[in-house]
């Protein structure tokens, strides 16, 4: 986990999720690449962070696309986050015994139901081997995850608009990293309404 | 030929495939990443019969903070599985175990009672629990409280990560149970009625949420007697966070971000009428209807307003 640094934050807003990773790609001290962007789109509105080992990285986001598009072919419809979060989970604990080094943090917006008419911002992160919690505020992972708890647990407010759960997101992510010498160098953040997905490049410190 | 190769490896039990990588990677770090475990307290009474003249039944109750070494994973997680209708499980340990054993005996419980054509018994979930939980020698860290009520009547067993069980009428495990059982062994009795079985189980999981440093947040319960299960959830919230006296919202615009991509996800849409008499369709003429008297007449009518 330590190897090649990372870290992934996740916020719920009024109607909208908002999630956030560094770039920083390194091997222990040396740092290799700024452009190592660690969270995935599922669907339009579904979005994935996998903060941990690097390889492990890869396989999962390719597994899991695997995953995902066998569900959509047999479903024939989209996976809802809640879903989404169990089939990350299960993949997680199938190897319990020889786990995957990442904690996923998933953030989506589920689309309404009949059954669900107006359903809640989801967010959810799990273990690396596969424990879900369904947090109703913020999720963090990865190496500055002491610190985005810190962080978050200070700034967070519930039924922040986008534009301010952009900042308070943002926020969060730059201050935490920046007290964590394996995440930073760089950092991208993703606020998902049922409008629009709004991807931001921020300018963060980059040493 | 060559028979191709199954791209997926099968889905049935545990994939050992990276373990030897995980190993050298143990070695070369810190260390594998610590999962979260429920350091937990968990604890249940048998009441009712006898003397209280109340149905017998079996009272669960948990607290609700999981931990990942030091740290408080989830402040508010579940720590009474379902299994059954009739039983439900209480798992300390490491929380991704207790979570799939449990579903995995709920799962076979339900086909187990199709195929039998009559409810499971507490003692078959308590069975299936250690026969899986000794193949596997203590490596899945289960330790559970498991109660119900079934045709034999009231039932409570303890089943421990190495597949060994216990059968009493008041029980506790988790890092919290020695609060807890301090509070039992003090104050219970057999034949309680039920709401003194609910106190005194609100009183043990506080006993382990105040001096336990692994147990924390809220009281989870749940009362099974042989008409059914009453979850409740969050009975007792005795750690509710203070209101925040200040606002910490950034002025809009704080934060510098050098890129932006807007993904619109409304398609634009532009309606076009064709249907009725529209004023849009070709080789239509449209002929002014004239007011006067006549149902409508006063308004008039506009054709396409």
């Amino acid at each position: 986990m330590e190897l090649n640094g990372g870290s992934v934050v996740a916020m719920i807003g009024k109607d909208c999720v908002a999630i956030a990773s560094d770039l920083r790609l390194g091997n222990q001290a040396v740092g290799v690449a700024s452009n190592f962007d660690k969270v995935f789109p599922v669907n339009d509105k579904l979005y994935y962070g996998l903060p941990g080992l690097a390889t492990d990285v890869y396989t999962l986001k390719e597994h899991l696309r695997f995953r995902v598009n066998m569900y959509r072919m047999k479903e024939e419809r989209e996976i809802t986050p809640k879903t989404f979060t169990h089939l990350v989970s299960s993949t997680l604990y199938e190897k319990r015994f020889g786990p995957f080094f990442i904690e996923p943090v998933v953030a989506g917006l589920p689309t309404a139901t009949e059954l669900d008419p107006h359903p809640k911002p989801f967010i959810s992160t799990m273990d690396t081997i596969g424990c879900i919690t369904t947090p109703k505020d913020f999720a963090v992972a990865g190496t500055a995850q002491d610190k985005l708890y810190g962080v978050a647990e200070g700034l967070w407010e519930p039924d922040l608009e986008p534009e301010d759960l952009f900042e308070t997101i943002s926020q969060t992510l730059l201050n935490a990293v920046d007290r964590d010498a394996l995440s930073g160098w760089g950092a991208v953040v993703h606020i998902i309404t049922h409008k629009e997905v709004i991807t931001r490049t921020l300018r963060a410190r980059m040493d | 030929m060559v028979a191709a190769k199954s791209v997926e490896a099968p889905n049935i039990g545990f994939d050992f495939s990276n373990y030897a990588r995980n190993q050298f990677f143990g070695e070369r770090l810190q260390g594998i990443p610590k999962a979260t475990s429920t350091g937990t307290t968990i604890v249940g009474v048998i009441f009712g019969g006898g003397d209280s003249g109340e149905e017998y039944g079996v009272c669960l109750g948990a607290d609700t903070r999981a931990t990942g070494g030091p740290i408080v994973a989830d402040k508010n997680c579940e720590k009474i599985h379902y299994l059954t209708p009739q039983i439900r499980c209480c798992g300390a340990g490491t929380a991704a175990d207790t979570e799939f054993v449990t579903n995995l005996i709920s799962s076979n419980l339900e086909l187990h009672a199709l195929s039998q054509g009559r409810p499971a018994r507490v003692v078959t979930a308590m069975t299936m629990l250690k026969q899986y939980l000794f193949r596997y020698q203590g490596q899945v860290g289960a330790h559970l409280v498991l109660g119900g009520v079934d045709v034999t009547g009231p039932q409570l067993f303890t089943v421990h990560a190495h597949g060994s069980t216990d059968k009493l009428p008041y029980v506790t495990m988790g890092s919290g149970s020695l609060a807890a059982m301090a509070v039992f062994e003090s104050s219970f009795r057999e034949n309680m009625k039920r709401e003194e079985a609910i106190a005194l189980v609100a009183r043990a999981i506080r006993s382990g949420i105040f001096n336990d440093l692994g147990s924390g947040s809220n009281v989870d319960v749940a009362v099974i007697t042989k008409n059914g299960t009453e979850n409740m959830r969050n009975y007792e919230m005795p750690n509710e966070r203070g209101i925040k006296s200040r606002n910490y919202k950034f002025r809009r615009g704080t934060t510098a971000w050098t890129k932006e991509a807007v993904r619109s996800l409304i398609v634009s849409e532009e309606i076009k009428s064709t249907t009725g008499a529209g004023k849009d369709q070709g080789g239509v003429e449209v002929v002014p209807v004239p007011t006067g008297a006549g149902a409508g007449g006063e308004e008039g009518m506009e054709i396409d307003t």
